[in-house]
């Protein structure tokens, strides 16, 4: 075998980190090579030296044996090298193959037909089912992805690298994707696989090279190594991937919803004739593929979205109709679906951050003035107690710090205001498995101070490892609620689709 | 939260104020004028006795009241481009008053700044509330605003306010019935120096305050950062644009009162105040920060007032002070280039020292292994 890429003893520093020190990476042709690391572990740094984004300090880069040097993505892409990037570089409101024949127009004169039939042929030889004159804004976000994966093959590129590929998709998506990249090497192309999820490399790649903190911690060959090895590499320590729980103790009623019926953004009903109970000491997961009402759902509960029908109440107090403020102060905690929009004023130092929803009351203002002193003390106490790093501690700015970090501030922020019901809408979203693990254990312990939990995501493993009683939402119906102990991931899986739990059993 | 005067913004104005001063130069060389002696008499003219500083402050003050007003709405993240407006207006209850409210001296004062701050006001709350209920644009409504204000003057002050003799403004305000003072005209030797300057400090500092330490500054601030995480919070976003344009309206009605009441003594017709729009200027050098903004309009206000004088000693035209301040503008706009230049330059020292003691880390590196 030979190495189609090779970057050796790559050295590549920022002011105040190495983001990678030393790190030597060979793939393989025809091979899938993962790249495994925690966020901020270095593994885009070292593919934005690939792809010509930054320049390394030291090392050297090979493609196919040849030393090479790489100063910006046209050398990469005249070199073959092409990047599936995680946010997408499409323009709307143009076709498919507008896009792809994008800076690579040819003549004057468009020669869109013949583009598209090269795009048409592209798609079929490898299973893309792409229609190249359908509008980016008309196709789904896997479609959309695949639209950049198709881009590669029009330039050319032998050796593809998918940055966090999976993060946009859903679980259908995730297979189909992964049933392309095995078809893409099939025909002879090379891939690197930038991820932290292990079952995403257990499922798909050859061998992976481990990075932790910028430096190289292995290479590994995917078949011969459990996920927990790879796992304990890349955070340096074993992990657990179940949750230590004992069985719920459900006491009264905290959230109760009754026949609620909310309209989504398109004005058609997104949540449907809605009733469910969250009982104290209890975690429930609301199990679903992407966009069957969730967040209508959450956003109802929380205040963000107006409620068409029916009756919200926390504690047995009507809040359906209360301001967002009113129902914080009746018990509501919420850790938002989006953490950047939503969960964080990313401007502003973490300090103000974690008041956001208490600045305004006693200890922290009095008469409208500021009580600085102790709104700095509040902030350290929760990033002590979540241990929230980051560079400048209280005083940085939430959008300096990782996403496992800023997650965990966000955690500790609506923890600290020990709601009766905290709301958890993907809490571990593109987060390694050491914050993972920690986040999880939280989410149980607030459990089992007897407060109760809303759990929503659209990871079947979280949805059963945290749940006591899973609650399955298909097109803003509920579906069925079951104890967790009384069901599997498949029969789920059969109800995600719409197929109600008796005609499971029957 | 405490806003940090970061030691790059300040770079980063004073790099923009000297290109501009570059660019200025070169213009001036370019048609054949001598910088030196074109910057010697802009400079001159703006401070060279105690006359000329009182002129140039009096300029200043109400640069900073405008500025002031547009870099508070740029903290609520809305841009007000409807200063103009809101000075007229500002200015014209000013106007009003001290053509027809006679007081004792401090309680006149007090009912002035009040008609300003109601006029200004007015026509700030109106594109706020626009904004809240129906989502019109802030910079379409002020715009619109601007106009309305220009065109009611316009037939208002023949009307209502004529000046004996002149069609085009309105008549003039007592002397005694201005903002100007008798012993602040007598310690700067005449000019047009008015009490409006401590109306302008007092504005900093309260603004300063409420930006810092209040909870409607921190509300003002989140919305202004990002009105999702607010809205998520509880803070009633819609709210807090109204109260935004309605303050930031209000100090350019102050401003409008500094300007037709102190600066000068009637309101022209058929005039758009132009330091409605040198605000923008204004807040942006003065990176939108209270401070920030006192400092810029000085440094503009004498550029302004030293204009003319350049233009009397020397052939330089009055216009390239304007250039210059456009340039600055320009410089300022862009200073995401400064930032990165700033930012090399640090880089390039610190790899330097790095460099030095390269040898000790890396052997620091293998004992911590």
């Amino acid at each position: 075998m030979s190495h189609v890429i090779e970057m050796l003893n790559i050295r590549k520093e920022f002011p105040g980190i190495v983001a990678n020190d030393d790190i030597t990476l060979q793939v393989e042709q025809g091979e899938i090579h993962a790249i495994l690391g925690e966020n901020g572990a270095g593994k885009s740094t070292l593919m934005s030296i690939l792809f010509g984004l930054y320049h390394a300090d030291k090392g050297i880069i090979k493609v196919r044996g040849k030393e090479v040097h790489i100063s910006s993505p046209n050398d990469a892409s005249d070199l073959g090298i092409g990047m599936v990037h995680q946010h997408f570089q499409l323009v709307q409101n143009f076709t498919v193959t507008e896009n792809i024949i994008l800076g690579r127009e040819g003549s004057f004169v468009l020669d869109r037909k013949s583009a598209a039939s090269k795009i048409k042929a592209l798609s079929e030889q490898y299973g893309l089912k792409i229609d190249p004159n359908s509008k980016i804004e008309d196709i789904t976000v896997g479609m959309q992805q695949r639209v950049e994966i198709l881009k590669m093959l029009y330039r050319d590129a032998e050796i593809l690298i998918f940055d966090e590929p999976t993060a946009v998709l859903t679980p259908q998506e995730i297979d189909e994707l992964m049933q392309i990249m095995r078809n893409l090497i099939k025909e002879g192309k090379s891939i690197i696989l930038i991820t932290h999820k292990l079952n995403e490399i257990k499922a798909v790649a050859d061998r992976c090279t481990v990075i932790r903190r910028g430096k190289m911690i292995g290479v590994v060959e995917v078949a011969g190594t459990s996920q927990a090895k790879m796992a304990a590499m890349m955070v340096g320590r074993p992990v657990s991937f179940k949750v230590d729980k004992k069985p719920a103790k459900p006491g009264k009623p905290v959230l109760e919803l009754k026949d609620v019926n909310v309209m989504n953004i398109k004005k058609v009903l997104g949540v449907k004739n809605f009733s469910l109970q969250v009982r104290e000491h209890e975690i429930v997961g609301i199990a679903g593929v992407d966009g069957n009402g969730q967040s209508e759902l959450v956003e109802a509960i929380s205040g963000l979205r107006p409620v068409a029908s029916g009756t919200i109440s926390i504690n047995g107090n009507d809040i359906t109709h209360i301001s967002i403020r009113a129902r914080n102060e009746a018990g509501l905690g919420h850790i938002p679906e989006d953490r950047q929009k939503r969960g964080l004023v990313m401007t502003a130092p973490l300090s103000a951050n974690m008041v956001i929803k208490e600045y305004y009351r006693p200890p922290f203002s009095k008469y409208g003035i500021l009580n600085e002193d102790l709104i700095n003390k509040h902030a350290q106490d929760i990033c002590d107690a979540f241990d929230v790093r980051s560079g400048e501690g209280i005083e940085s700015l939430a959008g300096k710090l990782s996403g496992g970090n800023q997650q965990k501030a966000i955690v500790g922020r609506e923890m600290a205001l020990e709601p009766d019901l905290i709301i958890a809408v993907q809490p571990t979203r593109g987060l390694d498995v050491g914050a993972i693990e920690y986040i999880h254990k939280r989410l149980v312990e607030h459990r089992d101070k007897g407060h109760a939990v809303l759990l929503v995501s659209f990871e079947l493993d979280e949805i059963f490892n945290l749940s006591d009683r899973i609650a399955v939402m298909n097109s803003g119906e509920l579906i069925d609620v079951v104890e967790t102990s009384a069901t599997d991931e498949e029969k789920v899986g059969l109800m995600m689709a719409g197929v109600k739990s008796k005609e499971v059993t029957a | 939260m405490k806003i940090k005067f970061k030691s790059n913004t300040f770079l980063i104005a004073v790099s923009a104020v000297i290109l501009g001063l570059v660019a200025g130069a070169i213009l001036m060389a370019s048609i054949g004028s001598n910088p030196f002696e074109g910057f010697y008499y802009l400079f001159r003219g703006g401070l060279m006795n105690v006359e000329r500083i009182g002129n140039t402050i009096a300029t200043a003050i109400t640069l900073m009241l405008v500025g002031l007003s547009v870099a508070f709405a740029f903290k609520t993240g809305l841009f007000n481009i409807g200063a103009a407006g809101q000075m007229l207006v500002g200015g014209l209850c000013a106007t009003l008053v001290a053509h027809y409210v006679f007081l004792p001296r401090p309680l006149y004062l007090i009912v002035i700044i009040a008609a300003a701050l109601l006029g200004g006001g007015l026509w700030g709350v109106i594109p706020g509330l626009l904004k809240a209920k129906f989502n019109v644009h802030e910079v379409v409504a002020t715009i619109m605003m601007n106009w309305i204000a220009y065109w009611s003057i316009y037939y208002f002050v023949p009307a209502y306010l004529k000046g004996p003799s002149l069609e085009t403004e309105s008549k003039s305000i007592a002397i005694s019935q201005s903002l100007r003072s008798p012993w602040l005209t007598e310690i700067f030797g005449g000019g047009y120096i008015n009490l409006g300057i401590f109306v302008a400090i007092l504005a900093i500092i309260l603004i300063k305050f409420i930006l810092d330490k209040t909870t409607l500054g921190f509300e003002l601030k989140a919305v202004g950062s990002n009105r999702f995480c607010a809205e998520y919070a509880g803070v009633k976003v819609n709210r807090n644009v109204i109260i935004s344009m309605m303050i930031a309206g209000g100090l350019a009605g102050l401003a409008g009162m500094t300007y037709y009441t102190g600066y000068s003594r009637n309101i022209q017709i058929g005039v758009m105040p132009s330091m409605g729009f040198d605000g923008i200027a204004v807040a942006l050098l003065g990176a939108s920060s209270p401070i920030g903004v006192f400092f810029s309009a000085l440094f503009f206000g004498m550029l302004q007032s030293g204009k003319g004088f350049m233009n009397a000693m020397t052939e330089v035209p009055p216009e390239i002070a304007d250039t210059i301040i456009a340039t600055i503008i320009y410089f300022t706009a862009t200073s995401v280039l400064f930032k990165k230049f700033w930012d090399s330059v640090g880089k390039r020292i610190r790899t330097k020292r790095k460099d030095r003691a390269d040898k000790a880390v890396a052997q620091e590196g293998k004992d911590n292994g």
